[in-house]
């Protein structure tokens, strides 16, 4: 099979297993709803606050419930070995962690389409700059997130106390990534300054993590 | 432990015996600052340590992920266990300069907080080590280590945009950068003896984790030997 023919199965076959159990959606749905409104009750900003402190409150709601899908990406593989059956197959581990970082990056960005309405509903937010934008930093920062998240899963899942594991080293390395998108979202909202450097700045850190998981991926998966 | 090393200690503890000296009783009173400022002798020269060790940390981990040598991990742990012990002195000992200098603690500036990011960062690396087990903890410090490293020129790009107020550096800034030369010597003194004390650290935390290694070796070795019989 063809790498693009592994990526494909796998993103497929996840996508499968993810539309009958809903285990991750959902989870990540419900906590991040929690999120907004434990937010909303302990700032209790005005409209014009809350533009000044949405960029940052999505962000962190979207990273912490990021890791929740993150955390099931490599766990289920575990059973019956299959990490080991991929192991000794010819098909080229890159194609593997793509069709998992392109799984778990639809499953994020469905979970920032179904959420955003309600930041806007329960935060009054009405954005000043060009709404679009918002839509290309949200693609450009998921994929950021889940890059490395993905990559630090297949990390995290050979430590002890793996779930608490993935937190832990993949928040420090995200941090100018999340610089990016928080401070980018909130020159939208408020139309004060331009987020061109921050959208740069999230295709470099793109580019440079994407290199960097794909060029040491297979070393991890090897990992013994 | 061979002389050369006994010699070495003990050179190195001569050199900062006299590096304190300097800094505290040669090196002038800085004009505004006062005394406060000789913090500086300290705070300097953790940082440069401190930096060479995460370098060194760095090459060390392609080393091991190029070779699989365990010695290039057991220095790639020594140089970051060390590392950040260097780096939290230069946390702990700039918002004591900070303080009655710029009359804050702590301020959200370029270079300040590059140097949390980067110590977060090795510190999640130290916390990996910990919580890997068996053999696979090499490899997956050694991949950890090269996103660390890869990340903090992002870091400190982006953090530079989201704050430009930083203070320009004193030396090698401009025109009216620069040391008194009485202080660039004392300054000198301590960069020295300070290299000196953390190669003495690498060196010791390096052959403790070569041994570690060895004492794991012939544990496995004793349990295959038990399982023959």
């Amino acid at each position: 099979m063809s790498a693009v023919g592994v990526t494909k199965s796998t993103l497929l076959k996840d996508l499968r297993m993810e539309w009958r159990s809903k285990d991750a959606i959902n989870s990540m749905l419900f906590f991040s709803l929690l999120v907004v409104v434990i937010f909303s009750f302990a700032f209790n900003p005005t409209a014009e606050q809350s533009r000044l402190i949405a960029g940052g409150l999505i962000w962190v709601a979207f990273l912490f419930a990021a890791v929740v899908a993150l955390n099931q990406t490599w766990a289920r593989e575990l059973r019956n070995q299959v990490l080991d059956a991929y192991r000794v197959s010819p098909a080229p581990p890159n194609a593997l962690f793509l069709a998992k970082v392109l799984g778990n990056f639809l499953f994020v960005v469905v979970l920032e389409a179904l959420m955003a309405p309600l930041f806007v509903v329960f935060y009054q937010l009405r954005s000043v700059g060009p709404v679009w934008q918002l839509v290309v930093i949200a693609l450009l920062g998921t994929w950021a997130l889940v890059v490395n998240g993905t990559f630090f899963a297949a990390l995290s899942i050979r430590t002890r106390s793996r779930e608490i594991m993935l937190p832990l080293i993949l928040f420090p390395i995200s941090i100018p990534a999340l610089l990016a998108m928080v401070d980018a979202t909130t020159s939208i909202l408020t139309g004060e300054s331009s987020p061109d450097f921050w959208i740069k700045l999230l295709l470099v850190y793109d580019v440079i993590f994407t290199a960097v998981c794909l060029l040491l991926f297979e070393s991890v998966l090897n990992a013994e | 432990m061979k002389p050369l090393s006994i010699a070495f200690i003990v050179f190195t503890l001569a050199l900062l015996g006299f590096s304190t000296y300097q800094a505290l009783f040669v090196a002038p009173t800085e004009q505004t600052m006062g005394d406060v400022q000789r913090i500086f002798y300290y705070h300097v020269p953790s940082a440069w340590v401190a930096g060479v060790c995460f370098f060194v940390n760095f090459l060390a981990s392609v080393a091991y992920i190029l070779k699989r040598n365990s010695d290039a991990d057991a220095l790639a742990a020594a140089s970051a266990e060390v590392g950040v012990v260097f780096c939290t002195i230069v946390l702990i000992t700039g918002p004591i300069w900070a303080r009655p200098v710029w009359g804050i603690w702590w301020t959200w500036d370029a270079r300040l907080t590059t140097t949390l990011v980067l110590w977060l960062i090795y510190v999640s690396y130290l916390i990996l080590r910990h919580f890997a087990t068996g053999s696979q903890t090499k490899l997956l410090a050694a991949v950890l280590a090269i996103f660390g490293f890869v990340d903090v020129p992002i870091v400190y790009m982006s953090i530079r945009w989201f704050r430009t107020q930083h203070p320009s550096p004193v030396m090698g800034g401009g025109e009216n950068s620069g040391l008194d030369p009485a202080m660039l010597h004392a300054f000198l003194w301590n960069l020295l003896a300070f290299t000196c004390v953390g190669i003495i650290l690498v060196v010791a935390r390096y052959r403790l984790q070569q041994m570690e290694n060895e004492v794991e070796a012939e544990h496995a070795r004793l349990a295959l030997a038990g399982g023959a019989r």
